[in-house]
């Protein structure tokens, strides 16, 4: 407000102006500082505090939380979400890298009605998509079905309540992550590089190999990143789908929340995930940078 | 989740008839993975609406075509309930993202030079929705406010605002800014020029970013399961305990008109992301 006196001042965007920038950032930053700081603060300061006996915590010094994350039974059920959302993330890269750069090949209009079709079954019902398979993977359900009709088997194979619906399940839902980043990092690339390659004499193939694909591994990187992250944490696919009896992280902070009301440990744990998903985040920027820096300057 | 539509609108920029050469021959056959990928994309929902057509109780068998779902989900009184309490969670939720969203967006783009506070206000997008909610549950427990729909109203904000405020920064970048500036140099302040010049033209992109926050908050499950109470179930919770303890076909029916609001919510915002992305 203040700024009305130098109506003058050259490159406003950069120029800080006294409280000018305070009513536009004050009230969205008290806000995020409330309700998302302080919450996630508040949780890394309870993981080094003892349970209450209804949930809730006692302020009694203590690092049994951090300790008992090494019980071999929390270690198997980390492994076991790294795993299982590792395989997730793997199978949506290799089904969405080739439908990436399908779009990408299209002509620009039919390129965002592609790119449409790919986002849509993202903004449909988180638990409705998970319902879906439910119909599709039972017993009774439309895939045993056609199984049956085909004649390829006799009786209903168990599908739904395994580790691998659960794999189908996450990768269902989260698949359109994947192919977005790959997306954007494809068309962006300089045709006449490839074009360059094949003027050269490279076969397809090669020009794919030698040129495409290492500039698309930044993409491919964040990609896995969308991917990898909520399928680490999410409960309900393993719970609905999984038929609870595949546990991942997610399911054993909700449970230390709400069954087991030991919130230090839920908090612990929550720290835990997110620990490791800001390693995997900046593993991916470091390795990002160096591959975007190394053959453009070249 | 934040880049959901940033790709698609880089597609729209880029629509302008420029080079993209014939030179590299596309065999055909490159098309198959994405048809592939198609179907298994929309064949659970488009198996979930048929169902709701579906004469017979059962959900695995058909028995011709019937609409009485659709009625009896209307009569469903915890749906409704649900129904309810979704509309005003996301009501509150896109009001106050949108409003500090927006000035947010402004802020950063124009007073601050480092990516921090930039960072800070996107990261509710990134953040694992787990965390967010046991933590304001932690929260409110500490503080003593009892849970219930104001409760996810907040918490909802959070996460929606940081997809206005990145959407709003994404239509900001392609914006002119020598009209602001020349706002500024016929001695308009900073709050006139904003209200007078810059929001007009942003006014696409921000009903773009209200609309997603809302769609966001209507399907939001994690937050809302931590931080409501169990007498004031959103919509999302309704059909995760309707899933979790027996399905009725009135699911199915729910789905897809749910189906049918995101569809038309999502080309609506795509509709006006084009239309700011035209008007640079």
């Amino acid at each position: 407000m203040t700024s009305t006196n130098h109506p003058a001042a050259p490159a406003a965007r950069t120029v800080r102006r006294g409280l000018a920038p305070v009513p536009f950032l004050a009230p969205g930053m008290i806000y995020l500082i409330l309700f998302m700081a302080l919450p996630v603060g508040l949780l890394a300061f309870y993981t080094f505090f003892k349970r209450g006996r209804f949930g809730g915590i006692v302020f009694e010094f203590t690092l049994d939380n951090w300790v008992k994350l090494f019980e071999p039974l929390y270690v198997g059920v980390i492994l076991q979400s790294i795993v299982l959302a590792g395989i997730v993330t793997l199978l949506a890269l290799l089904i969405g890298y080739p439908m990436a750069y399908a779009i990408a090949g299209l002509s620009p209009k039919w390129r965002t009605v592609a790119l449409v079709a790919v986002v849509l079954p993202f903004w449909t019902n988180f638990l409705i998509r998970t319902y879906a398979w439910i119909l599709l993977l039972n017993n009774a359900g439309w895939v045993n079905q056609w199984l049956q009709g085909l004649g390829i088997t006799d009786a209903p194979i168990s599908m739904l309540y395994t580790p691998q619906a659960i794999v189908v399940g996450l990768l269902y839902m989260y698949l359109p992550l994947m192919v977005l980043p790959l997306y954007a990092s494809l068309q962006q690339l300089d045709p006449s590089l490839r074009e360059a390659a094949t003027n050269l004499g490279a076969t397809p193939w090669r020009a794919f190999r030698t040129v495409t694909l290492p500039l698309s591994i930044p993409g491919a990187l964040t990609g896995c990143i969308f991917v990898f992250v909520p399928a680490m944490s999410n409960f309900v696919i393993p719970e609905l789908i999984g038929g609870g009896k595949t546990i991942m992280v997610g399911n054993l902070v909700r449970d230390q929340f709400f069954e087991a009301r030991d919130w230090p440990f839920g908090a612990t744990l929550a720290l835990l995930l997110t620990i490791l998903l800001v390693i995997v985040i900046v593993v991916q920027t470091a390795v990002s940078r160096r591959l975007t820096e190394g053959p453009r300057r070249g | 989740m934040v880049d959901t539509t940033a790709p698609t609108t880089t597609a729209m920029r880029e629509i302008e008839p420029s080079a993209r050469p014939r030179a590299v021959r596309k065999p055909r056959g490159i098309l198959v993975p994405l048809w592939l990928g198609y179907v298994f994309l929309y064949l659970p929902i488009l198996i979930v609406v048929i169902m709701s057509f579906n004469a017979s109780e059962n959900l695995f068998v058909w028995k011709g075509f019937s609409l009485r779902w659709y009625p009896e989900l209307f009569a469903d009184e915890k749906i409704m309930q649900g129904l309810g309490n979704t509309l005003i969670v996301a009501t509150g939720a896109t009001a106050i993202a949108t409003v500090l969203g927006t000035l947010l967006a402004y802020g950063i783009q124009h007073y601050t030079r480092g990516g921090l506070i930039r960072a800070f206000a996107i990261a509710p997008a990134i953040l694992p929705d787990l965390l967010l909610g046991i933590g304001l549950l932690t929260l409110f427990s500490l503080a003593s406010v009892t849970l219930g729909l104001h409760s996810v109203i907040l918490a909802h904000g959070v996460f929606a605002t940081a997809f206005v405020t990145a959407i709003v920064l994404a239509r900001m970048a392609n914006l002119d800014p020598s009209l602001e500036e020349a706002s500024r140099d016929l001695g308009a302040g900073a709050v006139r020029t904003f209200m007078r010049v810059t929001l007009p033209q942003l006014a696409p992109g921000i009903v773009a970013g209200a609309l997603l926050a809302f769609t966001l908050s209507i399907d939001e499950f994690v937050i809302a399961f931590f931080t409501t109470a169990p007498t004031q179930p959103t919509l999302p919770i309704v059909i995760y305990s309707m899933v979790r303890f027996g399905v009725t076909p009135e699911v199915n029916a729910l789905a897809t008109i749910l189906l049918l609001v995101s569809v038309v919510t999502v080309i609506a915002a795509q509709r006006l992301t084009r239309l700011t992305g035209t008007t640079r």
